[in-house]
């Protein structure tokens, strides 16, 4: 990206790199909330919703920008967190080569489940990542490395870039920050780039795209691999803050909960996954006492927000507004 | 004791029948889902909610009413069925016209919540449900004993398919369905009722998977995460034997549990991946699936 270039779009929008105002003003606000909750609210929390929102955004790619729903994003979010907290506790990684491996054993993961999943469009694509994501699911149940049940735990916050100590909550919050931050607007760059607008033709009819010379399928895994790198780093980043992997990170219910955080702030909009992320997991928070009851409000806001909104929260804000969120 | 491969008869025929069960399960299942994708082109993600549901019917019947096996049978399929044609007609007939992945998301929803409210209930423990005496005990066959119970769930599920696939391949019935899948508008158009004909296939999809779930009870505990550790396998299942055969999913559902049972006996601990497994290599060399059609 060679700076900021004002460019004049259609009619009478501007934007600067490849923002609409509006999505500058949000991108602005996000970020001097990033800054500044931690004041007001428990740092882990936040952290937590961060890697949350980084994952949500990462399938949002998929769901939102290529119209692939995968149903198995769990076994790269864990993958990655497995990867990163065996090699930070085992082989005394730092934090940041801990995370980067996480997001490499996403990626390698997304190549080899990408390749098999995208031969099949629509409903058999959702089946086939779910059903693959289970057999990863019982590889990490019974692989030497993962401790099964147990999962790996107490994996020390290493030092980042091997100097900077990472045990305070608040030096761990920053790395967290930066992290979402960089995933976000590089998220944001794949979509506004000319790849991100041939993704987006396939979303919208993918005959036509291969009409017009376009490999379809090849944007699709490269698109994949992307997610599930990003998916990958947020699983990691999550082992590293809260220094434990465990089986709920592969489980499918772990799938269907990012599918909810991106339907219910909004498919295909560049802030929604952040915004369904951070409701799905205050919600959480605050149900976790009620037990089973979290299974059920889950399932309920799926099932109105599939039959009333299926704009997600931002969206409906978007279309209210007449903006692009 | 004589021995097979280097594993004891009794041990290989065991695992051999604990795989044709579970095997009669995948088909039932699947055999649901199948029906309902040809119908309603959605996939019901909710199908092992209402195996579990169908499991709890007939518990709840003999705890709280004193009705007993065999009525269930024919009692927790009904109900549960009626629920589901309650549910396709307030929720899931809204959704036809959108993107079939609307559908799978509202039908997930549906499973996460008829999970979560039986859990809320009943605790994730598990509950009893006795054979019925008539089939408890066991048949020595010489090289091994047959629980007379378990020979009965085969026998049930095979004819239970089989019935399924004659109505839907034999009957008169059975070829508007086939047409309606084919052509909607156009059945409409010669004065069939296709939006019930809809629902009643919605019905008697779950009935199936109800009736499944009582056949299952005696076998697995009654217990709220039944359904969905049975069907994630069951989609791998689909995948395998590819969408829009009856017999197709029949044959995948049966054959697939019997591999499963042999994998447990001779290599035990891919038992529980090899389906994925076969559904990888199924995906690499014909991805429409055994029996599915060309797309």
């Amino acid at each position: 990206m060679a700076g900021m270039t004002l460019v004049a779009g259609y009619g009478r929008q501007i934007s600067i790199a490849g923002y609409s105002r509006p999505q500058l003003v949000a991108l602005l606000i996000m970020v001097i909330l990033v800054c500044v909750l931690p004041w007001v609210l428990y740092p882990v929390f936040l952290m937590k919703v961060m890697c949350f929102a980084l994952f949500a955004c990462a399938l949002n790619l998929l769901l939102g920008y290529v119209g692939l729903l995968s149903f198995g994003h769990a076994a790269f979010f864990g993958m990655g967190s497995y990867v990163a907290a065996w090699v930070a506790k085992s082989l005394g990684a730092s934090a940041e080569e801990a995370i980067l491996l996480g997001g490499l054993a996403g990626a390698v993961l997304g190549l080899i489940i990408g390749f098999l999943s995208i031969r099949l469009a629509g409903i058999m694509f959702a089946m086939i990542t779910l059903a693959l994501a289970q057999m990863i699911y019982f590889f990490c149940l019974q692989a030497p490395f993962t401790g099964g049940e147990d999962g790996i735990q107490q994996v020390p916050r290493a030092p980042l870039f091997g100097i900077i100590n990472m045990q305070p909550d608040m030096s761990v919050y920053w790395l967290v920050a930066f992290i979402f931050i960089v995933g976000f607007v590089f998220i944001h760059r794949i979509v506004h780039s000319p790849f991100g607008q041939v993704l987006k033709s396939i979303r919208e009819n993918e005959p036509r795209a291969t009409s017009l010379g376009y490999l379809t399928d090849n944007y699709k895994l490269i698109a994949f691999i992307l997610s599930t790198f990003l998916a990958g780093i947020a699983g990691g980043t999550k082992a590293i803050v809260f220094g434990i992997a465990t089986l709920t990170d592969v489980h499918y219910s772990m799938s269907g909960e990012v599918v909810l955080m991106v339907l219910l702030g909004g498919m295909g909009t560049i802030f929604g996954p952040v915004v369904g992320a951070l409701i799905i997991t205050a919600m959480e928070n605050y149900l976790a006492q009620f037990g089973a009851w979290v299974t059920v409000t889950q399932g309920l806001i799926f099932i109105v927000c599939v039959l009333a909104f299926r704009r997600g929260v931002i969206g409906e804000l978007a279309a209210k507004l007449k903006i692009s969120l | 004791m004589f021995s097979i491969f280097g594993v004891p008869a009794p041990l290989l025929f065991g695992q051999l029948l604990l795989g044709i069960i579970n095997g009669a399960f995948y088909a039932m299942l699947s055999l649901g889902l199948a029906i309902i994708f040809g119908m309603l082109n959605i996939i019901n993600f909710a199908h092992g909610a209402f195996f579990m549901m169908g499991a709890f019917a007939a518990w709840m019947l003999l705890s709280y009413a004193g009705i007993g096996y065999w009525p269930a049978l024919i009692l927790s399929p009904i109900i549960v069925g009626i629920i589901g044609v309650i549910l396709e007609k307030t929720l899931i007939s809204r959704l036809y016209k959108l993107d079939h992945l609307y559908g799978l998301l509202l039908t997930f929803g549906l499973a996460l919540v008829i999970e979560g409210v039986f859990r809320n209930a009943y605790g994730s423990s598990g509950l009893p449900y006795r054979i019925p005496p008539v089939l408890a005990g066991a048949t020595n066959l010489g090289f091994m004993f047959l629980p007379n119970y378990r020979a009965w769930v085969v026998g049930a599920a095979l004819f239970v398919c089989l019935a399924t696939w004659a109505i839907i391949e034999k009957t008169s019935l059975g070829a508007t369905l086939r047409a309606a899948t084919e052509n909607a508008p156009l059945v409409q158009a010669f004065g069939v009722n296709v939006p019930r004909l809809i629902t009643l296939t919605f019905g008697g999809g779950i009935a199936l998977a109800a009736l499944a779930g009582v056949l299952a009870a005696p076998i697995y505990s009654v217990n709220p995460n039944m359904g969905s550790n049975f069907i994630n396998t069951v989609f791998a299942v689909v995948v395998i034997g590819g969408m829009g055969s009856i017999m197709g999913s029949i044959v995948t559902g049966f054959a697939l549990g019997i591999v499963e049972g042999l994998t447990k006996v001779f290599y035990p601990p891919g038992s529980a991946t090899v389906v994925f497994v076969i559904m990888v290599i199924i995906l690499l060399v014909r991805p429409r699936g055994l029996f599915g059609k060309a797309a």
